[in-house]
């Protein structure tokens, strides 16, 4: 009897991981024939005969991509905006959100309610009138200005995680830091930071990431070929030759990708920890 | 002494105080996302053109609008694309989050698993998708045809039957994850004690889910409902990559049409408009749901 139960829950069990394989079939194939494809010689990719793993495995595509000089020229460009934004972003949300949360003022309703209205708005929206703008302060076509952009971008994501992460900071290590006569922005940066560093690692990442990948805003802001960043230069990479450089552009499609794969690699622990559970808890 | 911020001693304007350590995003805020917010609603009720003077023309927009065709047809494709792909993400979203609760073995690493589209950039995503629609090199048609359920290679993405099938397939595909994650995060919510005592009473499995997993889990399903509907809705970058609207402005969906009109025919003004008949549209939505789902919660 007890084998049986036992017998049956072990069933149970095999079913369970083959449903969840069958998602993760559907999840994770579309990247492995990319990967398979960056890793196969041109005519392997044309030769009409499907596999997952490569009979032939050379690393020309990588080889030919390193040597696009504006491609490279992108990734530089986007490491770049993706770095000035992130640490932007948590410069100046930290003491924002400090506010938020250690203050209730009717401002804070403001706030909440201009970051889940940022939600609903269109893109194209803003897009034109902040050309014009950014045109008016000449920041056009020019990398701060796409960094201007990104930050303000980031700041209702940011802002509403860290100052989350604030509530959770006993109160009374401040006032006994201003009873020592420390200045707020001394509470702020010595005290507060310090407390928050996983959720300010999390942020930083967060909003590197959110530049790294952004599209549309590059695309309409950045006009100068020297300038673009690797989505765009990716999208551009396509449309001029076209069929011919499917490898070549699964390489660099994988590359693309590998940042955002790590930073969830490294993001694992805070999926699995109560930070998201306290968050739709509310 | 202020009990809460305990930084000042004489009492001082909070508002003040707060607003000090607000300014640094506020400005920027206000300059980035504010300004050109109310600009661009106020630019879909002008005939604004790129290059051109920008006269105040009142509803003149929105009346051609009516009787625009190529309008219609993108609000129309862009309400099946919003529900499908709201609907399938959020049912098969649930389905693996309740999937990954039960405290298998190997469950953390198919939570890192699961995440990887969502990881991806989104040019990256259509990308990928194109290269399996490809007619020649994709994997699609070329598993379809060694499995020899179809003699030759079908263009799905030019492909009139299959267009919008692809796109909310590739779609879902990045949908999924977001939707799982918050799911999962409501599941661990739920205290296990409520299944350990319903099923001390003998409920099924089946009961379980319908009596205590679905009813708790009816706020979160909101947001994500919510959420999902203004993304979907709003989407751009996946189909643009794939399709461009096409064939034959079949999947121009409401983003790339107003996309369109600006940055291809110039007709800002217009391209505007239809930005504002999304808020409104997507407003309308969430009233009516949330009002729905309120009603619901506090009858019950």
């Amino acid at each position: 009897m007890f084998s049986m139960q036992l017998f049956k829950r072990g069933m149970i069990k095999a079913v369970l991981h083959m449903l969840i394989l069958t998602y993760l079939m559907y999840l994770l194939f579309p990247l492995l024939w990319m990967i398979s494809t960056s890793f196969k010689p041109t005519p392997e990719i044309y030769s009409g005969i499907p596999t997952l793993i490569p009979e032939v495995f050379t690393l020309d595509h990588y080889v030919s991509v390193l040597k696009e000089e504006r491609l490279l020229k992108s990734i530089l460009n986007s490491l770049y905006v993706g770095v000035i934004t992130s640490v932007i972003v948590v410069l100046i949300s930290l003491p924002a959100a400090y506010a938020l949360s250690r203050y209730k003022t009717s401002i804070n309703k403001a706030v909440m309610g201009w970051i889940l209205t940022t939600q609903i708005f269109p893109a194209i929206l803003i897009m034109i009138p902040l050309y014009m703008i950014l045109r008016s302060l000449q920041l056009t076509d020019t990398l701060a200005g796409l960094v201007l952009v990104y930050v303000v971008w980031d700041i209702p994501f940011v802002l509403w995680m860290l100052q989350g992460y604030v509530k959770e900071i006993p109160v009374e290590l401040e006032e006994a830091a201003a009873i020592d006569g420390a200045t707020q922005s001394q509470i702020i940066y010595k005290i507060i930071m310090p407390l928050l560093l996983p959720a300010i690692g999390a942020s930083v990442m967060f909003a590197f990431i959110t530049a790294w990948n952004e599209f549309f805003f590059a695309l309409v802001l950045l006009k100068s070929p020297d300038l673009s960043t690797l989505p765009v230069e990716l999208a551009r990479f396509t449309g001029i030759e076209g069929q011919a450089r499917t490898g070549p552009l699964a390489a660099a499609s994988f590359m693309a990708t590998i940042p955002s794969i790590i930073l969830f690699a490294v993001l694992r622990k805070w999926f699995a920890s109560g930070t998201l559970q306290g968050a739709v808890k509310g | 002494m202020s009990v809460t911020a305990g930084v000042t001693t004489r009492p001082r304007n909070r508002n003040l105080d707060q607003l000090q350590l607000l300014l640094p995003i506020l400005v920027p805020v206000m300059l980035i996302s504010l300004v050109p917010l109310i600009r661009g609603i106020y630019i879909g009720f002008t005939d604004y053109e790129l290059g051109g003077q920008m006269h105040f023309t009142g509803l003149e927009n929105y009346r051609i609008m009516l009787h625009d065709r190529f309008f219609w047809r993108s609000m129309g494709v862009g309400f099946l694309w919003t529900a499908i792909v709201t609907a399938l993400q959020i049912g098969l979203g649930m389905g693996l989050a309740m999937l990954l609760n039960q405290g298998l073995r190997l469950t953390s690493l198919y939570t890192v698993l699961m995440l990887v589209p969502w990881a991806m950039p989104p040019i990256v995503r259509g990308l990928i998708w194109r290269q399996i629609y490809s007619p020649d090199t994709g994997a699609l048609n070329l598993i379809l045809t060694q499995w020899g359920l179809i003699n030759e290679p079908i263009n799905w993405l030019t492909s009139f039957e299959w267009a919008i099938p692809a796109i909310i397939i590739a779609g879902i595909w990045g949908e999924i994850p977001k939707a799982a994650l918050f799911f999962l995060a409501g599941l661990k919510t739920i205290p296990s004690s409520l299944y350990e005592a319903a099923e001390l009473d003998g409920a099924t499995s089946y009961r379980k889910f319908r009596h205590i997993t679905l009813p708790l889990m009816k706020p979160i399903m909101a947001a994500v409902v919510s959420l999902s509907f203004m993304w979907n809705f709003n989407a751009f970058g996946l189909v643009w990559i794939l399709t461009e609207g096409g064939p034959g402005g079949l999947t121009r969906l409401p983003m790339l049409a107003a996309y369109e009109e600006a940055f291809r025919y110039g007709y800002v003004g217009y391209a505007a408009a239809i930005g504002n008949v999304m808020v409104v549209i997507i407003s309308l939505f969430l009233f009516f749901y949330l009002r729905v789902q309120l009603k619901e919660r506090l009858g019950e």
